[in-house]
């Protein structure tokens, strides 16, 4: 009930529009019950009564009122449409800002195509419970009570027989959509199963290919399309169980109607008007009983999506700013770990880092995969909260920095590079909207960009990304590079960024940061020992724990992993050296 | 500054196109039988609710006098019969339908899917994953509708209509045209009025579409927008995205709601004019107040069948929009296949030889030229050259992933075009630089390179990459299930993994197109000492950018501009002190520099 009261807090904000579309809705049904009231005089009165002199105002009344309640049910739609699609508005825009606001660790938990079904069928859900469950719900709940009492006031007897077989449709109507209902979710588990099957059958082409596995892939997609064909048949069987059946019990009324109101006529205990009036009320009275299962349905359905929006809704960020969160004019770069240690997910990731890297300085840090590389950078940008230490940015721990300004002030360049379906352009101008054409191709030519960029078709006005022109690892690297540098961060962090590059474009990319970079803190996560060696710290990094730390030079001397590492990578650089000395 | 950009140049309607439709209509071939059983049963439901009115007639006129109740709980009866009837045809109809045009779905979809699995590389650069997917779910769907009741309702509703037009005639006949003369108001109102209403919700759904879209790609890219502070500017486009669509909605809302009313209107003319001249003809003895009755009845009948016609109409555009959709995907031929003679190919010993190879795309735009190499069983040969020089065009030939346009890739003396793509592909293993991962567990995608494989081996192939370790450390170990192209794994995590695969298959030539760009040094010189045990007398292909990786190879070829420049093993290349030298010596031009 809480969550059908708080889809209501919804609506109330449009509550004149939905208190007027009620209005409409009492007159139409004052109107529809008045109708088959007229044909009774009509039948009754006029043609066989003979009362002829009131045929043309029963005419007239019988198409005015169609008229009226035409123009009543367009407006009461119109509204009710309206307010629905208000507040499916303001539930779609709050769901967005919400989904922004939550951190890392929400999206590590959480599918997208979950998070997408959420905010697609699940809102939908509440849709139909204010457009069609409200109305509908309120207008059947008259209909039902104002052609009852018609009903009895024309005649209690032959009401009581003609509708003895409303509690059982009320009964099959409720039964059918409590059957049919998972029958319908299963279709769709299944059809989003059929689309993964599918879809990752055309992503994955190149292994599947490789494998020439096209024929375990047919099998594969086989199973997942006869079980789709199954479950259709299986909610189309169950339509076919009752659908017809309630057909056969509200035709029954009619007969119920022909049978006791014929014998009734014909014993001269009513007129043949009222047995052509409560014909028409029949109708009036079986749609809402038959309707009744599909409103349990649809607020059933409301409560269950309700539920899995306000879920999110609820769901608070692990990432909390302070009320009065630290800002400033003038950012330096200063970054400090003090004795950090992180954990996730009960494993701990990072024991007891200490940095010092004051703006200008450059950090280096190597380990192999899983030793705590990238989470560290990430604690910088706030993606994560430590367990246990402070990070602090401009000598301030940044859980008291304001979000938004520190990470303005960082450049991340992740591991994982996602490009938007934009042109090149938009893509680099994410990192900083305000920036010119100038700015980007300066960019794009510090990230080493420039010259593949200029041999696409449409050069930056190309569209690349998941809709776009198909990238390589390195290219798509390179345009993150740029996003990046566009942003001219303070704190520039490249998580393992360049390794599709070839090492000499790598190489001319430093310099050219290196240039950029004056007066700014970079950390660079990276395998090559060529990428890091210029740093004024190298962390070498095992098990989340720094077991090695110093300069290129420092780091050699000790003879440790850096140097093992070193060794393997360049083993034969002092036999080339000897080799150039003699050259 | 942000936009988003969707292309969305799919047609939402096709106009009708008779060769298609019936290309779609041998699908249904098969099912004469049940198409003939439907039909019957349909006509016999759309007589008995026809009847209705009639009855309803007869028993006012002729049954309700005292000395007719035997008849009246005769017709009564027959009023409950002539509903069961109906009951039961509905009902059969539905089973047997569903069953036929179920099948024809999946049939359809099906032979979609096993076709695309011929297509070649060619066909998947061209055109996006996701406008192939669309035609394989949502086309196939939107046929739904059309194969299970559209063409069925639309014989069974012109039945209807010529049945009730007798009926109606054969009662009276001056009674009838009079009912009739609203026919033409109603055809106009549904035709006219329904043709705005689909365009507009074609509006509706376009933007929905465009906003789903967005939103998909904002989800997915949510740690890049974190990270870059654009919440406002996404919030603001999506803002707009999701107001149009309430204005398309609303806009929409405005016709669809006239169309109700509007019938009932009409359908309130005929009653007026029924009563009007009816009660005239009463007068003269002509007709009885239960035929007036019944007529009125009859009004409400012609308008369902007209709108059941309407909607066919209209789900017809769209099923030849999507019919055409899905023949033209069916019609792209495969342009490589296993030849006419295609044998099967003998185990191989590794001999790779490339006889004057050609490849482009583009003729203007040579990818490779007359490229000729021999490598001998068991070499390992690295490839080196800088971006886009064809490196990777080399070893997608030896798989014949593309074919050559000019020459010839022989492998143990056997052109690849003369042996089956299954038996040549199998004894090869294939690493990419972008490894892709199932949905599933660790162990499966493992599997996927041999699909036999016992635990025991899955397990051995993880360890020789050194992946053992941090799989047996995950929570489920190699249970533990990977989702949505393996988000929960490190780019090396995803490379370790399907190197796992690559090995497990067995292969009889490697292919490793920059495939451990990701995984830490010391683990990859791990890797290297682990796999010369297991390569001895298998040739492989490596493409790297880490020296270290490419200076333990047999040969190095150096490739630019499409060409073979050098090739030679390292010392010999250092030694002639041409362009290896000096790519080496760039290398380390910096480090040197310290």
């Amino acid at each position: 009930m809480d969550i059908l009261r708080r889809i209501m807090g919804y609506v109330a904000r449009y509550k004149w529009k939905a208190i007027t579309a009620m209005l409409f809705l009492v007159l139409l049904i004052s109107l529809n019950l008045i109708t088959p009231y007229l044909t009774k005089i009509l039948v009754d009165d006029v043609i066989r009564g003979g009362k002829r002199n009131l045929l043309v105002p029963i005419l007239t009344a019988i198409f005015g009122f169609a008229a009226c309640r035409g123009l009543l049910s367009y407006f009461r739609s119109f509204l009710f449409e309206s307010v629905s699609q208000k507040c499916l508005y303001d539930l779609r825009n709050d769901m967005y800002t919400h989904l922004q606001g939550l951190s890392f660790a929400f999206y590590d938990d959480n599918r997208i195509g979950e998070l997408m079904s959420r905010m697609t069928g699940d809102l939908e859900g509440i849709r139909m419970f204010v457009v069609g469950g409200l109305s509908i719900l309120l207008e059947n709940a008259i209909y039902f009570t104002g052609t009852t009492i018609m009903l009895f006031s024309l005649n209690a007897e032959l009401a009581l027989i003609t509708l003895a077989i409303l509690p059982f449709i009320a009964w099959v109507a409720v039964k059918f959509n409590k059957t049919i209902r998972p029958a319908y979710s299963e279709i769709r588990e299944q059809q989003a199963n059929l689309n993964t099957a599918a879809q990752e059958n055309i992503a994955g082409v190149r292994v599947v290919r490789a494998f020439a596995r096209e024929d375990y892939e047919i099998e594969k997609f086989e199973k997942e399309n006869r079980l789709n064909q199954e479950k259709n048949k299986n909610a189309s069987f169950i339509w076919a169980r009752y659908f017809p059946l309630i057909e056969f019990l509200s035709g029954f009324c009619a007969v119920a109607l022909i049978g006791y109101g014929g014998w009734m006529v014909a014993i001269e205990k009513i007129t043949l008007g009222t047995v052509v009036a409560f014909n028409g009320y029949l109708w009036m009275l079986i749609m809402p009983v038959r309707m009744l299962g599909w409103i349990v349905n649809i607020i059933g359905h409301a409560i269950t999506s309700g539920k899995r929006v306000f879920d999110i809704l609820d769901t608070g960020s692990s990432i909390k700013e302070k009320s009065n969160s630290y800002f400033s004019d003038e950012y330096r770069g200063d970054v400090v770990f003090d004795n950090v240690s992180f954990s996730y997910k009960e494993n701990s990731i990072l024991f007891n880092i200490n940095i010092n890297a004051p703006a200008g300085k450059t950090i280096g840090i190597m380990g192999p995969t899983g030793s705590g590389k990238t989470s560290i950078i990430n604690l910088i940008g706030r993606l994560y909260d430590v367990s246990s230490g402070r990070v602090l940015v401009d000598g301030v721990d940044v859980r008291d920095w304001k979000l938004s300004a520190l990470r303005s002030q960082i450049g991340i360049v992740m591991q994982d590079t996602f490009l938007f379906s934009d042109t090149v352009e938009g893509n680099i101008l994410y990192g900083n909207p305000d920036a010119s054409r100038e700015d980007v191709i300066r960019a794009a030519k510090i990230a080493e960009a420039h010259d593949f960029i200029m041999e696409m078709p449409q050069g930056y006005d190309t569209i690349v990304g998941e809709r776009g022109v198909g990238l390589s690892g390195g290219q798509k690297q390179r345009i993150a590079i740029a996003r990046a540098i566009i942003k001219n961060p303070r704190i520039l962090i490249m998580d393992d960024c360049t390794s599709a590059v070839d090492m000499e474009t790598e190489y001319e990319i430093q310099q050219a940061l290196k240039k950029i970079m004056k007066g700014r803190t970079t950390f660079i996560i990276a395998h090559r020992v060529s990428s890091v060696k210029d740093a004024d710290e190298i962390l070498f990094l095992d098990n989340g724990r720094i077991v090695e730390r110093g300069t290129h030079e420092e780091l050699l001397a000790l003879k440790g992993r850096y140097y093992e590492l070193y060794m393997q990578q360049y083993k034969d650089l002092d036999e080339f050296r000897s080799k150039r000395q003699v050259i | 500054m942000l936009r988003q950009r969707i292309t969305d140049d799919e047609a939402l309607e096709k106009p009708f196109n008779k060769e298609q439709f019936k290309r779609l209509m041998s699908y249904m071939k098969p099912y004469k039988k049940q198409l003939l059983i439907t039909l019957v049963l349909m006509i016999v439901a759309a007589v008995c609710g026809l009847l209705g009115p009639l009855i309803l007639q007869l028993a006012i006129d002729k049954y309700m006098f005292k000395e007719k109740l035997a008849g009246l709980l005769l017709i009564t009866l027959a009023y409950l019969g002539v509903n069961l009837i109906s009951m039961l045809c509905v009902r059969t109809r539905v089973r047997i339908m569903v069953v036929v045009g179920q099948e024809v779905l999946f049939r359809l979809r099906q032979d979609l899917f096993n076709h695309i699995q011929k297509l070649s590389f060619t066909f998947y650069d061209s055109r996006p994953a996701g406008k192939i997917l669309v035609r394989i779910i949502n086309d196939v769907n939107s046929l739904s509708d059309l194969l299970t009741n559209g063409i069925i309702n639309v014989v069974t509703d012109v039945f209807t209509l010529i049945v009730a037009l007798a009926f109606m005639f054969s009662i009276h006949f001056r009674l009838a045209l009079i009912t009739l003369t609203t026919v033409p108001l109603m055809v106009l109102v549904i035709f006219m009025l329904k043709r705005t209403i689909r365009v507009r919700w074609q509006t509706v759904r376009k933007k929905v579409s465009n906003m789903n879209a967005y939103l998909h790609e904002s989800l997915a890219g949510m740690r890049v927008t974190q990270v870059f502070v654009r919440e406002p500017e996404t919030r603001e486009v999506y803002r707009q995205l999701s107001s149009d669509i309430y204005s398309t909605w609303m806009n929409a809302i405005k016709v669809n709601n006239l169309f109700w009313p509007s019938i009932e209107l009409i359908a309130a003319i005929g009653t007026v004019l029924i009563y009007w001249f009816g009660l005239q003809f009463l007068d003269q003895g002509t007709v009885t107040v239960g035929v007036l009755v019944a007529f009125t009845g009859y009004v409400w009948r012609f308008w369902q069948p007209l709108n059941n016609l309407c909607n066919f109409y209209n789900s017809l555009l769209v099923a030849m929009a999507s019919t055409e959709r899905i023949f033209e995907l069916l019609d792209v031929r495969p342009d490589i296949t296993d030849g006419e003679n295609a044998v099967e190919m003998p185990p191989i010993k590794g001999e790779v030889r490339f006889d004057n190879v050609t490849f482009y795309y583009e003729p203007e735009k040579p990818v490779l030229e007359n490229v000729s190499f021999t490598v001998r069983p068991g070499e390992t040969i690295a490839l080196v050259g800088p971006t886009g020089a064809g490196k990777t065009t080399i070893v997608n030939l030896i798989s014949r992933f593309y074919d050559v346009v000019d020459g010839r890739v022989l492998i143990d003396g056997v052109d690849i075009r003369d042996v089956s793509l299954n038996s040549l592909r199998k004894q090869m293993g294939v690493m990419l630089q972008d490894p892709f991962i199932f949905s599933g567990t660790v162990m499966d995608n493992i599997r996927y390179g041999k699909l036999d494989a016992t635990d025991e081996e899955v397990m051995e192939a993880a360890r020789v990459v050194y992946a053992h370790e941090f799989i047996k450390d995950m929570e489920d170990g190699y249970y533990t299930e990977v989702q949505e192209r393996g988000s929960r794994l490190s780019q090396g995590q995803k490379q370790l993994i399907s190197f796992a695969r690559a090995l497990l298959a067995d292969p009889k030539i490697l292919i490793l197109d920059e495939a451990t760009s990701s995984i830490d040094t010391r683990t990859e010189i791990l890797i290297q000492s682990g796999l010369r045990e297991l390569l001895k007398g298998r040739t492989s292909f490596v493409i790297a950018h880490r020296l270290s990786t490419i200076r333990n190879a047999d040969r190095i070829m150096v490739i630019d501009h499409g060409r073979i420049m050098e090739c030679g093993s390292h010392d010999e290349l250092i030694k002639k002190k041409g362009i290896y030298y000096n790519l080496y010596r760039a290398q380390y031009r910096y480090l040197m520099a310290i």
